[in-house]
Formats: structure tokens, sequence, C-alpha cells
């Protein structure tokens, strides 16, 4: 008899969760449009799809994004997931050895020592016991450490693991008394019938010696089945639906679906597969800096699986996408905090008839500074220089004013009204009949890339400065000076413009290593993305990511965004330049240049005798 | 109320007893920086919206501190939210949360009514 | 009975003043100055505000109170500080120690790095200056020219540069800055008549004697022109001029203005001097960076710690009329405190 009543707790609690998932996931596929539908029915029947059964394995069996924030942190993860895993697997197949039937019931491999305590020999049955042991073992360890993880997080590299809503510290619970409940049960019946291997008979013995067994075990199934029911129970509404949703999210995401600035199919799926693991939050410089604790993707996705609105942490964010990066689901939660914020605030858009046709003169090269270099004088300066110096035709687009890109609209909700911008400036940027842009402003060059439709070439300066040297049309003589270069975050993280940055300046001075380059990279503070923030926030951020980079041994701070340069000059004790100030400083001007100079220096100097 | 012989142009002043501070509440329950303003014309005179047409955030933050807030609408929307004030602001006035609240506040009147 | 001794660190007005009345009063003082001359920042101008006094004409009136009354040592600061019973020993970096029964501490101020304000253009346009550079330019007599060694036409004095301005840290006005623009607007239209200046400031601070009516002057004789709005921007044309811009807020319009001289009202800050001296001391700051003093209306010259007094600017921005009473001030609590050595009434601990 492949039946007890004590499974049933068991069953009603997975079929419900098989149900909901079955139902759930249908729901998704079927509110997908059209163009997604075709992009996932194409890539399932595709090879890519292995990539993503690779893709699942490493990261929601083996979570090795997790080992690489912290290793025991990575243990603990991988443990639970991987040692559940196998007891299922192994069990599963342990009975396709043992049975001779080859349809048996979902509860007899995990209640298998109940119902079949003193099997005959099969083949493997010694291997398999073993194997089973030390999956159990390896889970053991896993909850073990989680509960460790309660009271000592920063062991695991976390100050500040997430605080955990009512419903998940309950499925948490049940969670951890699973795998000690197994073990109990399992170790009484080896108690009775000598049937474990290294695991389950040795605690069998140890209970055997100080426990009424053959009175305790059918309590102990019991339970055991109870608290697998109440999991599976609360599975679909806490933060362990990441168990099945993670696998279909890695498929969805490898199929090219993205979340396109809605909470659409792709972006719920998202939401739900958020596992709280809490890595965001200490990553969150908000946090570290500012103590501000209830707005990272941890507890901001959460909001949104309940529904709950709270504008303040829409709003609050620097949208630099630290967490995205130390996320080991994934999950470009960034962009669903920019999908709700244009919900929230995409109403009555502007027109903004006010704005001229700038012509400008037809060019090969466009050069547009952005709102924010017109405050960083430095920049504009040493790119006119540059730029005149290479002898290529070249144009400054917004020298008498800058119609902004259109970004810091968008990052604050106003879809509609960064449409009207970015209509006026490629009208004019299409005038000047251009090939080239480049521009001083990483958000501006975020904006160009990804919301305009310009068939044209779009650089950053660095970029851009990279090619005049590498083309010989500008030489630069590399000093002595010690620098550290900071990654804007538009500019590496949120671009993957990392490389020709530190190109350019290696030809102009010694660059350092800091803990925080490329993906790495902190964010200054001053970020258009956080509207709420006050300046007192801001340059704790600021200097905080100085003191963390270390800019002790070099002689200046280097980055790429007047932004950033702003926010860093107000903390910072060494100067800081913009890359393009780095290579003015170091250019090799031709002859006429220096005799120009010395003229005027003694026209200053000489010729005071008259009063 | 003793006759005067001739009537003061009641709309061409601005008459603290009268205007309705509510809205003036509001807003600055939503950004109490605006309170520290000191009418210096920095954030007016960097505005990139100010390089096109007229565009002066003191003037409306001073309107807006008098409840003077007819056109207010018509005004913060030139505003292209570029935050270059708000870098530049020496008293620390967040003044792009102050734009944004002031328009949802006044969408939300809008759609109240 | 031996002569009490105190040190006075600092060699700047504040500090001279202080030394030549403790002498006086028959004390034994050493004053000590890190640099080479005495006279701080005050010898480094010209003629003074509001009457035009000369600044060399009170340099010297302070030298004859100190000059060989006072051990004055030049090149040194102090590096190490200790207090054993009641007294004190310096170790100084001219490679004397020196020991005494009170410090007064008179370390000044510095002026604001106007490259801070970037947007100003300090350091990155040839034709922007600071208050300092100017009055430099005033003292070596030279004519005033821009970089392209032509006579200015225009010039503009930015007011408030780097005071009462979060973004850079220093939230307080400065006091002085105002007036020192007045009377250096008054000067340079007295070097060059045909010159136009303007002002651009945000308030007008004219709080001591005089001041006001120096503001009248340079209004109705010399016909500056002060334009109410902060400079929000400075970029620079093909000949080096410089184009200002700015919201004329008394008329409530965006504003252009190019001109071929700024000059840029620095404010004062705690000296790198006062802020490592008074870590070394242990001395409490307050959140300017300027020394707390223990009662801001009868208490100015003392410190938290005992013994060490303070006087002139390290404790805040001053006029020098001011410096000099708060150094006779300090001049006066010191010797009293060394003649009962205690504090005298009114103190707390």
């Amino acid at each position: 008899m492949k039946f007890d009543i004590f499974v049933i707790p068991f069953l009603l609690g997975l079929n419900f969760l098989l149900i909901y998932i079955i139902v759930r996931f249908t729901k998704w596929i079927l509110s997908l449009n059209t163009e997604e539908k075709c992009k996932l029915r194409k890539y399932i029947f595709s090879f890519s799809l292995f990539k993503s059964l690779k893709e699942i394995n490493q990261e929601v069996l083996l979570h090795r994004k997790i080992f690489k924030t912290n290793p025991l942190l990575g243990y603990m993860h991988m443990s639970l997931a991987l040692g559940w895993f196998l007891l299922i697997l192994v069990g599963n197949l342990q009975v396709k050895f043992f049975s001779p039937d080859p349809f048996n019931p979902p509860h007899y491999p995990i209640f298998l020592k109940f119902f079949e305590p003193n099997p005959p020999s099969y083949p493997f049955d010694k291997a398999f016991n073993f194997i089973m042991d030390l999956a159990l073992l390896i889970v053991l360890s896993g909850a073990f450490l989680a509960w460790i993880k309660r009271f000592n997080s920063s062991l695991f590299g976390m100050k500040h693991p997430t605080v955990h809503s009512r419903g998940d510290k309950l499925a948490l619970t049940a969670l951890w008394f699973i795998f000690p409940l197994r073990l109990f049960a399992e170790g009484l019946s080896a108690a009775i019938y000598n049937n474990g291997s290294f695991l389950t008979n040795t605690m069998g013995h140890f209970f055997g010696s100080i426990l009424p067994a053959e009175k305790l075990i059918y309590p102990a199934w019991w339970a055991y089945s109870l608290v697998l029911g109440t999991f599976f129970l609360a599975l679909p509404f806490s933060r362990y639906m990441h168990i099945p949703v993670e696998p279909l999210l890695i498929i969805f995401r490898n199929a090219g679906i993205t979340a396109k600035r809605k909470i659409s199919t792709f972006a719920q799926i998202e939401i739900n597969a958020c596992s709280r693991c809490g890595i965001c939050i200490d990553k969150c410089q908000l946090s570290s800096a500012n103590n501000v604790r209830n707005i990272q993707p941890s507890y901001f996705l959460r909001n949104l699986r309940h529904h709950i609105n709270d504008f303040d942490v829409i709003q609050n964010c620097l949208m630099c996408g630290r967490c995205n990066a130390a996320c080991p689901v994934g999950i470009d939660s960034t962009e669903i905090r920019l999908a709700k914020r244009i919900e929230h605030n995409g109403y009555n858009p502007f027109k903004y008839d006010y704005l001229p046709s700038i012509n400008p003169y037809r060019t090969d090269v466009l050069y547009f500074a952005g709102c924010m270099t017109h405050l960083t004088p430095s920049v504009k300066k040493s790119m006119t220089e540059i730029l005149d110096m290479s002898g290529i035709s070249w144009e400054f687009l917004d020298k008498d004013g800058t119609i902004c890109c259109g970004r810091p609209l968008l990052l604050a909700g106003q879809l509609e009204s960064a449409r009207v911008l970015i209509d006026k400036n490629t009208a004019s940027i299409k005038a000047s009949g251009s090939k080239t842009l480049v521009t001083s402003c990483p958000i501006c060059y975020k904006a160009f890339k990804e919301e305009y439709n310009l068939d044209i070439e779009i650089m950053h300066h660095s970029q851009f400065l990279l090619r005049l040297i590498e083309e010989k049309k500008i030489s630069l003589k590399k000093s002595n000076r010690t620098v550290v270069y900071h990654d804007p975050c538009e500019l590496g993280r949120n671009s993957g413009i990392f490389t020709e940055p530190r190109q350019v300046i290696n030809y102009s001075a010694h660059l350092l290593k800091t803990d925080y380059e490329n993906e790495k990279g902190l964010c200054c503070g001053g970020s258009l993305g956080n509207i709420p923030i006050t300046n007192f926030q801001r340059k704790k951020i600021a200097s905080e990511a100085i003191e963390k980079m270390g800019i002790s041994k070099a002689e200046a701070l280097i980055t790429g965004c007047p932004l950033c340069k702003k926010t860093f000059a107000e903390v910072s004790d060494k100067p800081v330049m913009d890359i393009s100030q780095l290579v003015a400083c170091n250019l090799i001007k031709p002859k006429i240049e220096e005799t120009k100079k010395a003229t005027k220096k003694v026209m200053e100097d000489g010729a005071y005798s008259r009063s | 109320m003793p006759e005067w012989g001739y009537k003061i142009n009641i709309n061409n002043q601005i008459d603290l007893d009268f205007n309705d501070k509510k809205y003036l509440q509001k807003l600055i329950e939503s950004e109490p920086s605006v309170k520290s303003c000191f009418a210096c014309g920095t954030c007016s005179g960097v505005c990139s919206a100010g390089n096109f047409t007229q565009l002066s955030l003191r003037k409306i933050i001073a309107l807006v501190s008098r409840s003077e807030i007819q056109d207010l609408s018509k005004e913060l929307s030139k505003c292209m939210l570029c935050g270059k004030c708000t870098l530049v602001c020496p008293r620390g006035v967040n003044t792009r949360n102050f734009i944004l609240s002031a328009r949802k506040l006044l969408n939300d009147i809008e759609i109240a009514k | 009975m031996p002569k009490k001794k105190i040190a006075v660190i600092g060699g700047g007005i504040a500090g001279m003043e202080a030394a030549g009345q403790l002498a006086a009063m028959g004390l034994e003082v050493s004053l000590l100055e890190k640099g080479n001359i005495l006279g701080g920042h005050v010898a480094n101008w010209h003629h003074l505000f509001p009457d035009g006094k000369l600044a060399k004409e009170i340099i010297a009136q302070l030298k004859s109170g100190v000059q060989d009354k006072v051990d004055i040592h030049f090149g040194a600061e102090v590096y190490k500080l200790q207090k054993s019973n009641n007294y004190f020993t310096l170790n100084l970096t001219d490679g004397q120690n020196i020991e005494a029964d009170a410090i007064l501490v008179a370390t000044g101020f510095d002026l604001f790095d106007a490259s801070k304000k970037e947007e100003y253009g300090y350091s990155i346009y040839d034709n922007v200056l600071t208050s300092a550079d100017l009055e430099e330019k005033f003292n070596s007599g030279k004519v005033l020219k821009t970089s392209n060694g032509a006579i200015p036409h225009k010039i503009a004095f930015i007011h408030c540069v780097g005071s009462r301005d979060e973004k850079v840290g220093n939230t307080y006005c400065s006091k002085v800055c105002c007036i020192t623009a007045v009377k250096q607007a008054i000067e340079v239209k007295k070097i060059i008549p045909e010159v136009e200046v303007y002002c651009f400031y945000m308030d007008l601070r004219f709080f001591d004697r005089y001041f006001e009516d120096t503001y009248f002057e340079a209004q109705t004789k010399y016909g500056i022109q002060f334009i109410r709005g902060r400079l929000s921007e400075a970029s620079e044309d093909m000949n080096g001029a410089i184009i200002l811009k700015a919201e004329d807020t008394l008329i409530g319009k965006p504003l252009k203005l190019t001109v071929d001289m700024v000059v840029l009202m620095v404010g004062k800050v705690s000296s790198t001097g006062t802020q490592e001296l008074s870590k070394r001391l242990s001395i409490q700051l307050d959140e300017d960076r300027f020394i707390k003093t223990l009662d801001s209306h009868t208490l100015f010259n003392f410190s938290n710690k005992e013994g060490i007094f303070v006087a002139g600017t390290c404790t805040g921005p001053k006029t020098i009329t001011e410096t000099i009473a708060d150094a006779r001030s300090a001049a006066m609590q010191a010797a009293s405190y060394l003649r009962n050595n205690s504090f005298s009434e009114n103190n707390s601990k």
C-alpha cells in the first residue's frame, strides 16, 4: 500500500503548489504579446536553450554569482538548493531502481523509508542510501548556516540582511524545519530498522538510545509531512516563489524578452523571481552612507508583489545599477523602478513649444556638451582646445545653451515629455549632417544611444579622444602624475564603457588601481535618478566613495562625467579632473602655439613703465 | 468702511490676508528645503530652459510662497528637469523635487476638479 | 617672583597686538610665526576700508609694539605640545623648545580656494582673479591690465564666493567681502576712471561705521553698478573676455554681461594651521571649522582648554578693528589668568 493518511498534508500542499505554478506560468505565457511569443517560440526550439539550462544549473543550483559575493554565503545558498534538488532527483531515481512499478505516487520517494523501511537488496542500494544521506547532510549544513546567519550575518559578508515580513518568516521557519524533521523521521526509522547510511544510522542510534523510537516515529512522519505541506502552501505567496520562477526568468531573458518600461509580463516574472536574499542592500550606497534601508530591490520588489505603491521608495533610488550588478538572479530592478515612475509621473506631457529649431553648420563631428558640462567649464575649454588642435571639422551644438537630452525627464518618469526634447534635438543633429556625435556627459550619451533614433555614430568624449590619439590627430606626452579613475555609473555600469577612458588616461598619466573598478564602480551621489535625496546625503555618499576608492596615493581623481566631477570636487582634498582636462594638459602642441604663448607673456610683464 | 473716494485695484496687489495657503502648505510638506530659499537667482541664471524662454525658478518660488499660484502650471511646464539648478543652489534647496511636487499637486487639483 | 611666560602662536595682526599688549603688561612673550614675516594677511593689503588707510602703517604700528620686546620665532610651527603640572612645553620646527604658562592661539584664516567654484572659471580663464590677486596688483603698483595686456573697459566683482554656499561647505557669511568689494571697486575706478564696474551680489552687508557711506560714494561719485543676482556661469569668448550669466532678480529677467576682468570676492575659511593645531591641542572646533569659544557674548577669548586663549580670525571672520580689539581682550584675559593662575570671574570649565 503506497498510501497513508499522514501524507495528505504533503499532497495537499504539493498539488496546490503545482496547480498554482501551472496556472500562473500559463497566464504569463498567454499574456505575452505576439512579438514576445514569437521570440520565445523561436528560442525554445533552438540549441540556445541548452545555454539557458546551463545557466539555470549555474545560478539556480550552484549559485555561482553568490559565491563571488562571499564564499560562505554562496555555499549556504548552494547547499540548500543543490542538496534539496539531489534529494528529490536521487530519491526518484532510487525508487526507479528499487520498485518494479513504473508509476509511483509523488509522496512515495519522499517518504520511502516509511513505506519500505526494510527493503530487500536492489542494485546500488548502499550507494543510493549514501548519496541520500550526503544530500541530506548538505542541506542540513545549509540550514544550519542560515540559522547562524540570523545572529551573525557579517560572517557571510552581509552587514544588513533583509528584514523579512511576517509571511516570509513563517515560510522560512517551515523550510528550516523540513530537513531536521526528515532527519528525525529517517533517523528514528534507522533506529528501528537500521535502514540508513552514515548519517541516518548514526543519528538513529543516538535517537534510539534516548527516545522511544517506536512511539515517536509515526508522529515524526506526520510532522515532516505537515511542515512540507505548510511550506508548499506558503511558497507562492512568499520569497520562495523564486524557486520555480527563476528558471522561467532565465529562459525568457535569454529569449530576448525585456520589461520594456512597463510592469509587463516580464517585469512581473522578475518581481516574482526575487528571493529577497538581501545582497542588494549592502551594495546600495544609500544604505552604507545614509542608513536608508527601505528602498533597495529586496523591499521595492516585495512592495510590488503585494501591490503596495510607496511613492517614496520608487523615487528614492540613485538608479546607479549597483544592485543589478550584484543580483544573483539577474533582475534589472532599475528598469522596473523606471516603469513605476513612468506609471506614476507620466501624466500630462509638456509641449516645450518655446524651443527653437537649431540650425547648426554642416559638419563632420558634432559636439554636444550637455547641460551639466556648462557648469564645468574646464571640460568645455579642454574639448574645444583638443578638437581645434585635431584639425577635424567640428561644431559645438549647444554652445549657447543646451536643449536637455531628455534623460533627466525620463528618469523622473516623464517619458512623453522627454520625447518632445528628443525630437527637437534629433532634428538639429540631423540638420548638421554630421556622421559622429560626441558628448561629454554620460547621461546624454546613454540617452542618445537608447532613446534617440540616430543613424550616426554616438561616442562619449573618452572614446573619441582615444580615436584621435590612435589616429595620431593629437599626440600626448605622458606625465609622471599618478591618478585614480572613477567609473561614472552612466558611462561604466550602465553603458559598458570601461576600457576607453582607461586607455586614454594611460597615454597621459600613471593609472592606479582601486577595489571599485568597472562594474564594481561606486556612485558619486550626484545622480539625477534620485529625486528626494538631500544635498547632505549626496555629500555623504561622495565622501564615502572617495574613502573607499582610496585616492591618498594618487595626485588626482579622474572621472568622465561633469556631474561626478562637480559632486566629488565638493568633498575631495585632491583635485578632481575630467579625462578631457588630463588630455588637454598633456597635449604636445606644435611650435607655433608655443611662440604665441611666449609673446603673450612678454606683453604682460613688459611695458609697465607708465602707471 | 469709510468712503475714500477712490478704489484700490485689488487685482494689482498681493493680498496675503486673502490668498489661500493650502497649496503652499502641501508643497512645503513635500519639499521642506524650499523654505530656506533666499532668492539669490542662481537657479534662474543657470536654467537650461531660461536660455530659450522666460523661466525664473526664483520668481516661481517667491510667488508660490506668497500663494500667488495663477499661471503656475504654465510656468512649471517649461522646465526640462535638467537638474542644473539643484546642483548650484547655495542653500541646498532640492529644486528638482520642488518642481516635480509642485507639478504633481497641481495635477491632483486638476483631476479633483 | 619670576615673570610669567606666554606663547602666542601666529604672527598676524592679532598675534602681534596681543603679544605687544602682553609684553607691555610685563609678561615674557614668545611670538611664533610659521612664515618669514609678521603681519599675516594684512601684510598683503594695500588700502584698508573704510578710510583708505595704508595697511603697512598698521603693521608698522603693531611691529613697534613687539620689536625687541617680544621673543619672535620665524619658521616656527608647533609640532608637539605637552602640558605637565601647570605649564606647557612646545616643540617647534625651528629646532627650539619653549615653555609657557599659557598659550594664545592667533592662527588666523585662509582665503577660500576659488577654483572649487569651477563654474566661475578661476584658474581656467585667465581674466578671472580673486580679491587677493587684485590687492596684490594694487600693491605692486603695476598698471591694471588683462591677460592680453589691454586696459580693461569693464570689470565685475562677484560677492559671496565660497561664503553662504552649502555646496562648498561654508554656509556662514564672511562679513568683510562686501565692503572689500566696494573698496576695491572704488580703487579700480580711481586707477582707471573710464572703466565700468559692476558688483554682483545676493545681499549687501554694510554693517559697520562708514560702510554705508562708502556704498553711497560708490554709487554716486563713482557710478558703480550694483546688480542683485548671484553669478550663475562664466564662459570665455575668443578674446579672453568673460561672459557672465546671472538673473537680475530685481528686474526678474536673465542678464548677460561681457567683462574684461572678473574679481571673485573669496570668503574666509578656518586656516589649515588652525585646524591642524586644534587637532593637536584637542581644541574644540565649531561646525564651520573655526575655533569654538566658551561663550560668544562674554568668553570669546577662551577655548575649551584651560590656559589656551584664542584671538583673531581663528574664531571667525572679523574686520581689522574687531581683530585688534579681540587681541587686546585676549591679552587682558590671559594676563589676568596668569596673575591669579586661574580663570577670571564669569568663567566656566
